[in-house]
């Protein structure tokens, strides 16, 4: 709990969550439910099978329009936004000047710009970066009036399909106006849980409303943030602040898919003589996935060591995996211990255990691509 | 045969000069789903207040703490295996682990139920 005699800052949906059973905690200046009465565990593998609803009102998202703003917004990332045509959308990563990841986000071309989506713990330093780096070429409109819901798992498709028709026909990554069940709403096929799913944005206003339509579908049950940290861990999707930092490149994350062709051709992003090099030369260190061999989790913060006692790296992400029936883990190793399959130890209460670099994800992601 | 509670949110229950050693359905509540328990071999000597025990949530690790001074008579081997079982019965079958008291006076600054009842309600 924070000792923080500040109130929280609470979402649109806070006194349904109250109703609801959820336990609220502190996170990144708000109270979140970071789980309801059924628990993560259920929460987890309700959504694997069915649907669950998220609250990520917490999260930041804005417009940044004008006739420069893919320019001035491309100056910042190192992803291909003029090849992106509108209503499709792309993760990306604010870089420093050292190729250091500032945050991650989303970014959707629409008419006029981009809509943008990014982590709550990071939103008021990226919207000052942006504003700072790209206000006289575009505007930045914070959007501070609306709400963040979720929809993921395997049954989220046809539900928004049938309480907005229009939505049917939308693959991953894309964007669209819809309306659901009348209520105006912005819905991009993604999510950050391995599953099919949407993220809507909603006027706060019409938030309850659209929470309560969604939660009365049949297969549709509320999680909190401890089932979207397993469900993000088991998809291999990376958490800003623990597996990405300023201290990490997008190549060291093995992210290296988000710096895009032209990109890399041009550079003209921050960091890009850093990354380019790393590109061409490698690193020293990557981000991999780590499967325990026994049934010990290894939490954030655990050494890695080689089979001969030397320290290689360390978890940045780790627990148990509901799907998987076991630990899960995320971390950085040197990078001759980065192929699949090769053996390291976990030191976890002084001891080390048996586990084994692998390819992520842990459980076969559910997107829908056509 | 008498119960006594921690501050830790651990039970003792408390036989001749054995004690049986487990968690409150209040510690239960706060870990939520159990995933993973480590428990103490027979024979390992422990100090009151050494870490005897893990229990992991999704979310978390947490230890268990020695309440008592002694040696380990025998660890719940059926929780190690099943975490969840700790679940269904966490002042029974979801014991920990049985501890021969070297010092039963360690018992002395222990709660009773209607202190321990006080102290998370408090």
């Amino acid at each position: 709990m924070s000792d923080d005699p500040e109130k929280p800052l609470t979402t649109p949906l806070d006194a349904l969550h109250r109703q609801l059973g959820a336990k609220m905690v502190p996170f990144a200046g708000y109270a979140m439910p970071v789980q309801y009465p059924a628990g993560i565990l259920k929460e987890h593998l309700h959504t694997r099978e069915k649907a669950s609803l998220f609250d990520v009102s917490h999260m930041g998202q804005a417009f940044l329009k004008g006739d420069q703003a893919i320019e001035a917004f491309e100056s910042l990332v190192p992803g291909d936004y003029l090849i992106l045509v509108e209503g499709k959308t792309r993760y990306t990563v604010l870089l420093n000047d050292q190729g250091g990841i500032l945050d991650d986000l989303m970014a959707t071309r629409i008419p006029g710009g981009l809509y943008l989506v990014v982590n709550a713990a990071c939103k008021a330093q990226d919207f000052a970066h942006i504003q700072t780096y790209t206000e006289d070429k575009a505007e930045l409109d914070v959007l501070t009036d609306r709400a963040l819901l979720a929809i993921q798992g395997p049954k989220a498709g046809e539900i928004i399909a049938r309480l907005a028709p229009d939505t049917a026909d939308m693959t991953f990554m894309t964007f669209k106006e819809v309306k659901i069940s009348g209520i105006p709403c912005f819905a991009t096929r993604s999510g950050y849980t391995g599953e099919d799913g949407f993220e809507i944005s909603v006027a706060a206003n019409q938030a309850v409303e659209l929470a309560k339509i969604l939660l009365n579908e049949p297969d549709v049950e509320p999680a909190g943030l401890g089932a979207r940290d397993s469900l993000r861990l088991e998809a291999g999707l990376c958490l800003y602040g623990h597996d990405i930092t300023t201290a990490t490149t997008p190549i060291e994350a093995d992210i290296k898919w988000a710096v895009n062709k032209r990109r890399r051709a041009e550079g003209g992003f921050p960091g890009a003589d850093v990354i380019l090099d790393q590109l061409a030369n490698g690193t020293d260190r990557t981000r991999v996935g780590i499967l325990p061999q026994g049934r010990a989790p290894a939490r954030e913060g655990t050494e890695i060591q080689d089979l001969d006692g030397n320290v290689i790296g360390s978890v940045t992400s780790g627990g148990y995996g509901p799907s998987v029936g076991g630990p899960v883990a995320m971390g950085y190793v040197k990078t001759d211990f980065a192929a699949p399959d090769t053996s390291i130890n976990l030191i976890v209460r002084n001891k080390p255990l048996a586990a084994k670099v692998v390819k992520m994800p842990f459980t076969k992601k559910t997107y829908k691509t056509k | 045969m008498s119960i006594k509670y921690t501050d830790d949110h651990e039970w003792i229950s408390v036989d001749g000069d054995v004690a049986t050693v487990g968690i409150t359905d209040h510690a239960l509540e706060q870990l939520g789903d159990l995933v993973f328990v480590e428990v103490p071999e027979a024979g390992r000597a422990l100090t009151k207040g050494d870490e005897a025990a893990v229990v992991e949530s999704v979310k978390a690790a947490s230890e268990v703490y020695a309440p008592v001074t002694g040696e380990v008579v025998e660890g719940n081997s059926a929780i190690a295996d099943d975490p969840a079982a700790v679940s269904g019965d966490p002042a029974g079958n979801g014991w920990f682990f049985k501890i021969k008291m070297s010092d039963a006076s360690e018992l002395d600054g222990l709660m009773d139920e209607d202190a321990y009842k006080a102290h998370i309600d408090a």
